[in-house]
């Protein structure tokens, strides 16, 4: 791996963001809208007798969380497609670039874009509806961690999908968030769920944040085993997304799918 | 260094790729030495592009083997990349980057040990001073072969693969073009296959061509010799000849 050509992938991005305004846009203006949204609906909530639930705590937390989740996906697939709009994958991948390498820096991008927009969102919060995600202390840190792997995990499964069926999937990117949403027992506990649903929940890591995130609000409490299996599930679906996009990326090459992507 | 003494940079052995049914590139050997410019021959679809595209590493070989500098491009494909580089008309740069932004970024690709400062000299190299600050994008055809090209010589090649590097270029900068390349490869030695529809440019640049149709290689000699071979007044000529009726050239041989 070269530090150098990750750098550069990273520099690619950082170039086309850093002078436009709609890209910069992009970054900020679906989080802080959500959160405005949601801030504007939790108070009328609290103000109508829901002050018992926690509402700005529950779900402020769980619209900042899930973003969280959405950016460091987004900060992989929209750079790679940014690559395959301004046809560029040809040169890229006819010079020493590997494609570890190549992952590697956007892995950076959406590291870089996601504390943008997260920093955002948690300073309106703050500002705007005294919400401050720092409750939850040291435990931020392993939601966090659960969060950005499983991100990636769904960035670089999605980026496969596109390397292998062309930028007519890329729908995929705006779709598949919303596919698993329902599942990840983000704004309801998973117990609502009907419960042959349930199991599907189970194999999502990122329903432990939200269930976690739910239980210290609640019960002040935190369940280490199911935050461990949380890990262990992010940390199986990255391998495993590494593993699809390898996969993807030689039948690219064998099908010559690098050159097609210019007529697709 | 082969026994004869002459530096092969690249070996290509019975070679194939097959999309479904069809046989693209059908079993085709060459070499070319150090500092000799290869012209790839041949109408739509004969296989060229695909040639290039496998030797660039875009593209797997279903058969055969390619050397390069010595060493199986498969096993070594990075390594190997680094010390060649690759022009096409149909790969662009990106437009939304600034022109001084796509250099750095390739010469970061390419591993080059200051990047910035073959920047700067690639940028004094093609004249590119007026443009440095200027998007891709806006530049025109002509403006954007001279980056590609400067992105192609950023790493100083010892191997260059240039698949039609002056379509849609105007007379007068092909020519600037086909001089650049000449003039590079001369004073570094290096070997530059060449793939192009403009016989005269070939017959120009060439010390050796290659005619491909529907994947073999039909005929292999000097542009001004093998039209006289064959009868015809000029590689032009030839050519049609071979677009149009390619058996034919077994009746003549």
């Amino acid at each position: 791996m070269s530090s150098k050509r990750i750098y550069a992938i990273f520099l690619r991005q950082f170039f086309l963001l850093k002078r436009s305004p709609s890209r910069i846009m992009q970054i900020f203006y679906w989080s802080l809208l959500e959160l405005t949204l949601w801030g504007i609906i939790t108070k009328y909530l609290y103000a109508i007798g829901g002050e018992k639930f926690g509402f700005i705590t529950v779900i402020l937390g769980t619209v900042i969380f899930w973003n969280f989740f959405t950016r460091v996906m987004n900060g992989i697939t929209i750079s790679f497609l940014e690559d395959i709009w301004s046809r560029n994958l040809i040169n890229l991948f006819a010079s020493p670039l590997r494609v570890g390498e190549y992952i590697a820096g956007l892995l950076a991008v959406s590291i870089m874009q996601t504390f943008l927009a997260i920093g955002a969102m948690v300073l309106a919060a703050w500002f705007f509806f005294s919400y401050s995600i720092f409750q939850f202390g040291f435990l931020l840190i392993p939601f966090i961690f659960i969060l950005f792997i499983s991100g990636w995990a769904l960035g670089i499964f999605t980026t496969a999908v596109i390397l292998r069926f062309g930028p007519s999937v890329e729908i995929l990117v705006w779709s598949i968030p919303t596919i698993i949403m329902p599942f990840s027992a983000i704004f309801y506990p998973l117990e609502a769920l009907p419960t042959f649903l349930r199991p599907i929940s189970y194999a999502i890591p990122i329903s432990y944040v939200f269930e976690g995130m739910r239980e210290v609000v609640h019960k002040g409490t935190f369940n280490a085993l199911s935050l461990a299996i949380g890990f262990a599930l992010s940390f199986f679906f990255f391998f495993a997304a590494i593993a699809v996009l390898f996969v993807m990326y030689r039948m690219a090459l064998r099908k010559g799918l690098f050159t097609r992507f210019m007529t697709d | 260094m082969t026994q004869s003494g002459i530096e092969k940079i690249l070996e290509v052995d019975n070679l194939s790729k097959t999309y479904g049914f069809l046989r693209a590139v059908d079993g085709v050997s060459f070499s070319i030495q150090k500092g000799e410019i290869l012209g790839l021959l041949g109408p739509n679809g004969a296989g060229k592009t695909t040639i290039i595209n496998m030797i660039a590493g875009l593209l797997e070989k279903d058969g055969g083997s390619i050397k390069v500098f010595g060493k199986d491009f498969s096993k070594n494909k990075s390594e190997i990349l680094s010390r060649m580089n690759f022009a096409a008309a149909y790969a662009q740069l990106p437009g939304n980057l600034k022109v001084k932004e796509n250099l750095l970024i390739y010469a970061m690709l390419y591993d080059s040990p200051n990047p910035r400062e073959a920047v700067k000299n690639i940028i004094a190299d093609f004249g590119l001073y007026e443009f440095t600050d200027k998007k891709t994008g806006f530049l025109s055809s002509g403006e954007q072969s001279r980056l590609v090209l400067a992105k192609a010589l950023i790493n100083n090649p010892e191997l260059l693969l240039l698949d039609e590097p002056t379509a849609s270029l105007d007379p007068s900068t092909s020519e600037q073009v086909r001089s650049r390349i000449m003039n590079y490869a001369k004073e570094n030695g290096a070997s530059v296959l060449w793939t192009s529809h403009d016989m005269c440019e070939i017959e120009k640049v060439c010390g050796r061509v290659l005619f491909l149709s529907r994947g073999k290689i039909l005929l292999e000699g000097h542009p001004k010799e093998l039209p006289v071979r064959y009868g015809k007044k000029n590689l032009e000529e030839l050519f049609i000849m071979i677009a149009r009726e390619p058996l034919s050239i077994n009746h003549v041989t």
